[in-house]
């Protein structure tokens, strides 16, 4: 007599012919697969900051890769590591990202040095998006700081290619100086549209700077909003959007009708590696877009 | 739920039978301490007499056999301008003999967060699919305190769990596969006898749990107590050096690394665990440091376990087996630094 303790197979889970499921929620077999992508451009942005236009290589994973405004990527150096990055791009583009990286470590250092055609992999995307769909009819503010108008500015294009469908779009923009203002190839294009108003502020001003200086909530005062008809999306370091929210809170908006995007350390994208843990919440499961009650709700969030 | 009885001497011809064809792991004693107290640990055994179910705690959880301190994720292979990635999930059949109630509870714990949300973990499944659980009630540990967070008892999570009863084993069966495996042996109905000693077992262990940690209203203690100078009296005894989350029947936290090869054909994903008291645990690109201090990193290791996975999965993630107090260098224990706590706030 004797027992043979049966083997199970993962693997099995995965039924042949069922459709791949890109956004992985389920789909046991595909949790670590890297989409291949090519660098097929770049944009030089500032000394550290590089805008990257990505392809993912395969066709049919290329149409069938899509994300909300305000979601991740895991970017893939195989030998190298992982980074998170927040997709800068519109969404209409399937297949077609743009991220803004800016070169702080190991992984982002060999990125600025990668020539357009270096392949990389892709993870994702993951983690919550800005409900840009609950926010149509309304009057919009989007409101950034320094490298905050990387995820921002997914949300941007979103809603400058459906303008008729938003109210009053109002860009707010904040940089620590000149030189650190990203994609200033873009405000005119923004600033010329009816229906969106740009503003730009920055805190140090050289000889050449013009426009206002002072800090980011500067912007706001004297702005008229209908605080039950607005919704706010801030992008920045914690804090920027602490005194942002606060004085937004001021002007009445709810503080659900506020949304932020946290930054954390991230290994997984998935849950899994607890690094990006806040309180009780995962910043890659349910943020990395959080409302601005979420945020005060939960201790060492900001 | 089934209820058997077996012989001694038949459990013994049962392990044997198991381990004719499949890996067993089961508490081996290892070594003594300085005071004579023996040292357990899980490790793989060849023979029934190698292992020793008359133990109290093992050094190290089970953990490391469904999270390994160090696990492939992938493997690249270089070539042609590009890459390559290979994953494997596999693992072979085998069973964990001996398990105590509050290991249990931890694997049940460990499923909502690798199994149960979004993203489930294919390498964490394929290891608990393929591992039977054979559990064991035992007297209590000592410096255990399963009884306040209710890990001392269990429902579900195993194939078998014993109770001894005297000559024979009381067996709870909880899966077609463990009924399977113990039907290798002469099986006994549950007599009205059999019935009352194990009742008079299981109250017996239970009168043995002396050790109370009040549990029932820590969340809202760790939330009143976050900026309390008892972070600060702990915080600066602590070594920042993570041995508790390494015995730590619960912690999963990890760290990703690159590992190239010396030839540059080849690299792995390597997943290492970790632990939030280590001081890059939320240090971001740039520096930025979101617990720079050891203060900091010591009450998000206690706020975790009690408020934030509470709120996120319903239960604490502590067993309390207190195998991070047994530890600890520097004598840091949940039960001191949790009355502490309600020190503030009598």
């Amino acid at each position: 007599m004797s027992v043979r303790i049966h083997s199970y197979d993962v693997n099995r889970e995965f039924t042949m012919g069922h459709p791949v499921d890109y956004t992985r929620r389920s789909d046991l077999q595909n949790v670590d697969h890297v989409f291949k992508a090519e660098i097929t451009n770049t944009v030089n942005l500032t000394e550290h900051e590089k805008l990257f236009h990505i392809r993912i290589l395969d066709p049919t994973e290329r149409d069938r890769f899509h994300f909300h405004p305000g979601q991740f990527v895991m970017v893939v150096l195989p030998g190298y590591g992982e980074v998170p990055i927040s997709i800068s791009s519109s969404n209409s583009q399937r297949g077609h990202i743009e991220l803004c990286i800016r070169k702080a470590g190991l992984v982002t250092d060999v990125l600025h040095r990668a020539a357009p055609g270096s392949h990389i992999g892709l993870r994702g995307p993951f983690g919550t998006s800005f409900p840009v769909e609950r926010m149509r009819g309304k009057d919009v503010l989007l409101i950034a700081g320094g490298l905050g108008i990387a995820p921002l500015r997914a949300p941007i294009f979103y809603i400058t290619e459906r303008l008729g469908d938003y109210g009053k779009v109002s860009i707010l923009y904040g940089a620590r100086t000149p030189k650190d203002l990203l994609f200033d190839y873009q405000y005119e294009a923004w600033r010329r549209i009816y229906n969106v108003h740009l503003d730009i502020i920055v805190q140090e001003p050289d000889e050449t700077w013009t426009g206002k200086v002072g800090m980011i909530t500067a912007l706001l005062e004297g702005m008229e909003i209908d605080p039950d008809n607005t919704f706010a999306i801030v992008c920045g370091p914690p804090v920027m959007f602490k005194f942002v929210c606060a004085r937004l809170q001021e002007m009445g908006i709810a503080m659900q009708n506020m949304f932020v995007s946290l930054e954390r350390r991230m290994h997984c994208g998935m849950g899994k590696c607890c690094r990006c843990n806040v309180g009780s919440t995962y910043t890659c499961l349910d943020g990395p877009v959080f409302d601005y009650w979420s945020v005060i709700n939960q201790k060492e969030a900001i | 739920m089934l209820y058997k009885t077996i012989t001694k001497s038949d459990f013994e011809h049962l392990i044997d039978f198991i381990l004719e064809q499949n890996e067993i792991i089961a508490p081996r004693k290892v070594g003594e301490k300085p005071d004579g107290t023996p040292i357990h640990q899980f490790l793989p055994i060849e023979a029934f007499s190698e292992m020793d179910l008359d133990y109290s705690k093992t050094e190290y959880s089970a953990k490391t056999y469904f999270l390994p301190f160090r696990e492939n994720l992938s493997t690249w292979s270089f070539g042609d301008g590009g890459w390559k990635q290979d994953i494997q999930y596999r693992q072979k059949p085998r069973a964990i003999i001996g398990l105590h109630a509050c290991d249990i509870h931890a694997l049940l714990k460990l499923d909502k967060v690798m199994l149960k949300g979004p993203f489930p973990s294919p390498y964490y499944k394929a290891r608990r699919e393929n591992t039977v659980i054979i559990g064991m009630d035992h007297e209590p540990c000592g410096s255990g305190f399963c009884a306040s967070l209710g890990t001392d008892i269990l429902t579900h999570g195993f194939d078998l769990f014993l109770t001894d009863i005297g000559d024979r084993y009381f067996v709870a069966v909880d899966s077609d596969r463990g009924f399977r495996i113990l039907s290798q042996v002469p099986l006994a109905e549950v007599t009205d006898e059999d019935r009352r000693r194990y009742v008079r077992a299981r109250a017996a262990i239970s009168e043995k749990q002396t050790i109370k940690v009040h549990t029932r209203n820590l969340p809202t203690l760790l939330d009143l107590t976050f900026n309390s100078a008892v972070w600060e009296k702990w915080g600066s005894k602590c070594l920042s050096c993570g041995a508790c989350a390494m015995v730590c029947p619960t912690c999963y936290c990890y760290g990703v690394k690159e590992r190239v090869c010396m030839d540059l054909a080849s690299a792995s994903k390597v997943k290492q665990l970790h632990s939030c008291n280590l001081v890059d645990f939320a240090e971001v690109a740039g520096g930025h440091n979101f617990r720079p201090t050891r203060e900091h990193r010591l009450k998000y290791r206690y706020y975790h376990q009690h408020r934030g996975f509470a709120e996120a999965y319903d239960e604490p993630m502590c067993v309390g087996c207190n195998r991070c107090g047994d530890t600890c260098l520097a004598g840091i224990n949940p039960p001191d630094v949790i009355a502490d706590l309600e020190q503030e706030n009598p």
